[in-house]
């Protein structure tokens, strides 16, 4: 028999180890607290332990364990696996009977996972991105056009059947997003307004045309920046309020439970909200168009000395009745946009609260690209119509 | 139990909860042993979950006093408290795992908290946790709201149970699942208990659970609570607790666990 020599002692945190060696036996004593505080130096210690070829046996003295958790236990059954993988024939001994069911419980197979699905490389994660972020766009595109051919015939239904509108959700929708955007779409469009008026001024009055300001304001205002700066209010303020509502609804389940009921989601959720805002849209729009005029005007008077009589004549040969038309005409056009796509984000939303967030965004961001680009398609068509 | 009788994990004394002119609780007393497994019945509003959240600390009882593990929870500091915090889990009944995170990473939360663990050793034990509560493989990388409700309670579990604690309080841990599930959730929390040698504190609805795992039932009538076991809870002659008992659910369930 050969003498017992101790390969290493160590203590952390009130957890000890010991490992002696004696002839083709390698003695693991454990004792103290076995618990988390504790395991990280001592799975230091057996992570570096390196058994001699000549061991055969192992054994695992767990008589003075005082205190043991599943990160002692995980401990002890990896470093049983480690030595069993070195071809050393391990037996645990001395397990008190409160401590052996978690031992049995964490030395149970179980096969490897990630915690997080695991990373390809960098330049193939990219690429990946791309093809996916494309694909997901155009599928959101085709998905959106449907939903656009869906709401178009709900609307053709509910004007065939006017009685199946719902009054009373049309008309609170139209308080909503109407009525009460009133403030903030006056206060910014006076603002854009007054900017309107002071930059322009500023270039005019270089050629000592600081009259035509008044053109530069009727012309800009009225065909393209009333309505513009109303529908991106408007995308923020009700194309968001519509996306958390619905999609809100839809985490309670109860787009699911309007389902059951034979309540059509579309008929009851969207028709009233799409067609409340193409009734507000233009009216805030007009209102936008005549505040953000007072603004330039109130501007012109203070800046240019132009009076508010000599300011409305001018105004009077800038401008056409077509030309006011013109600007409004695109105003349904973005309120259906806007109120389309807050309503399809509202029930693309899936079950957590973290996607309601999520797809606010995205109906914002989606909305106002939407406005943009419509405004220059408008704007090419009505230069090809010489308007 | 083997552990002497004197050893208390929760003690309630006088507890009284009001919510304006509501009294929920008046004079409460409670004591939970410690390695028992006690069950918590009660008809609806009568302070089963209050109960649970003011023990926890939650909920500020309006009188009264709570120790847990010895600790009056009203006269902790900061530190203490969250060292407290450390020592207990909770399952909330839908899980409440946090779903931005994925199921592991709602395990290793606590860790994250209270150790200093490197990462790789975190992400063996979540897995550990994961495959302690009986969740496949696949289960670690996904996020709560792809998950069914009964592996969302598991996941939840595995949380709760991620810091070793010693007193796990669990809200209606079988409500919503299927019998088979609701089952085989009381067998694994009974496994655990055994192997982490746990105290159970369980608020429940489920007679079936009652009768298969809990070691004594508290029922909570007439803003007090009587403690005993299910079989000497049989006898009182208390109307509501007779009719609970007695009803045909509770017939069924005794006979279930007889049978078992």
């Amino acid at each position: 028999m050969d003498h017992a020599t101790t390969l290493f002692r160590r203590e952390a945190e009130g957890g000890w180890i010991t490992a002696d060696e004696s002839g083709e036996t390698l003695a693991l004593t454990l004792g103290g607290r076995w618990d988390i505080p504790a395991i990280v130096a001592l799975e230091a210690e057996l992570g570096a332990l390196e058994p001699a070829p000549a061991l055969r046996r192992a054994t695992i003295d767990l008589g003075g364990l005082e205190r043991l958790d599943t990160a002692g236990a995980w401990l002890i059954v990896r470093t049983a696996r480690r030595l069993e993988q070195h071809g050393l024939e391990v037996r645990t001994v001395n397990a008190s009977p409160s401590h052996g069911p978690l031992l049995d419980t964490v030395g149970k197979d179980r096969p490897q996972m990630a915690i997080e699905e695991e990373a390809p490389n960098k330049l193939v994660a990219i690429a990946h991105q791309a093809g996916v972020a494309t694909v997901d766009f155009c599928r959101a595109a085709v998905s959106l056009l449907s939903f656009f051919g869906m709401l178009v015939s709900r609307i053709a239904r509910t004007a065939a059947q006017p009685k199946r509108l719902r009054f009373t959700s049309f008309v609170y929708h139209m308080e909503m997003t109407g009525l009460n955007s009133i403030p903030i779409v006056c206060l910014l469009a006076f603002l854009i307004g007054v900017v309107l008026a002071y930059q322009g001024a500023e270039q005019l009055q270089r050629f000592g045309a600081e009259l035509f300001t008044v053109n530069l304001l009727g012309v800009s205002i009225l065909r393209e920046i009333g309505v513009l700066i109303t529908a991106i209010i408007v995308a923020g303020r009700s194309g968001s309020a519509f996306t958390a509502q619905i999609g809100t609804m839809k985490v309670n389940q109860e787009i699911d439970a309007m389902e059951t009921l034979g309540l059509d989601p579309a008929e009851v959720l969207v028709v009233p909200r799409v067609l409340a805002l193409t009734v507000t849209l233009p009216a805030l729009a007009f209102l936008a168009n005549i505040v953000a005029l007072t603004g330039g005007a109130i501007m012109c008077y203070f800046v240019l000395d132009i009076g508010f009589g000599t300011f409305i004549r001018q105004l009077e040969q800038a401008v056409t009745p077509s030309l006011l038309l013109v600007g409004l005409v695109k105003a349904p056009v973005f309120a259906v946009v806007i109120a389309m796509v807050g309503c399809y984000e509202g029930l693309k939303v899936s079950s957590s609260a973290q996607s309601v967030g999520a797809h606010t965004t995205k109906s914002v961001v989606e909305s106002i690209f939407l406005v943009i680009v419509l405004d220059a398609i408008f704007s090419i068509l009505f230069s090809i119509l010489g308007l | 139990m083997s552990q002497p009788a004197d050893d208390i994990a929760i003690r309630v004394r006088g507890l009284r909860t009001q919510f304006g002119p509501q009294v929920v609780h008046e004079n409460l007393n409670l004591d939970v042993r410690r390695g028992e497994v006690l069950g918590v019945v009660g008809g609806s509003g009568t302070g089963k979950s209050v109960l649970l959240k003011e023990i926890i600390g939650l909920i500020k009882p309006a009188g009264g006093t709570i120790e847990v593990l010895g600790q009056r929870t009203d006269q902790l500091g900061e530190a203490e408290r969250r060292a407290l915090t450390g020592r207990w889990g909770v399952l909330f009944q839908d899980g409440a795992l946090f779903s931005a995170l994925t199921v592991g990473q709602n395990i290793e939360v606590p860790l994250r908290e209270f150790t200093a663990l490197p990462g790789w050793m975190m992400d063996e034990l979540a897995r550990v946790k994961v495959a302690m509560v009986g969740l496949p493989a696949y289960a670690c990388c996904k996020v709560p709201s792809e998950l069914s409700g009964g592996m969302r309670k598991r996941a939840g579990l595995a949380r709760a149970l991620a810091l070793d604690p010693e007193i796990l309080f669990l809200d209606e841990p079988t409500a919503g699942l299927d019998p088979i599930g609701a089952a085989a959730f009381d067998q694994l929390i009974l496994d655990l208990q055994k192997s982490l040698n746990l105290t159970v504190f369980m608020v429940t609805h489920d007679l079936d659970s009652l009768a298969a795992i809990t070691d004594r039932i508290a029922v909570l009538v007439d803003r007090q609570v009587i403690v005993d076991t299910m079989d000497n809870l049989m006898t009182m002659p208390h109307p509501w607790i007779r009719e609970y008992f007695h009803g045909p659910r509770g017939r069924a369930a005794r006979q279930a666990a007889a049978v078992a």
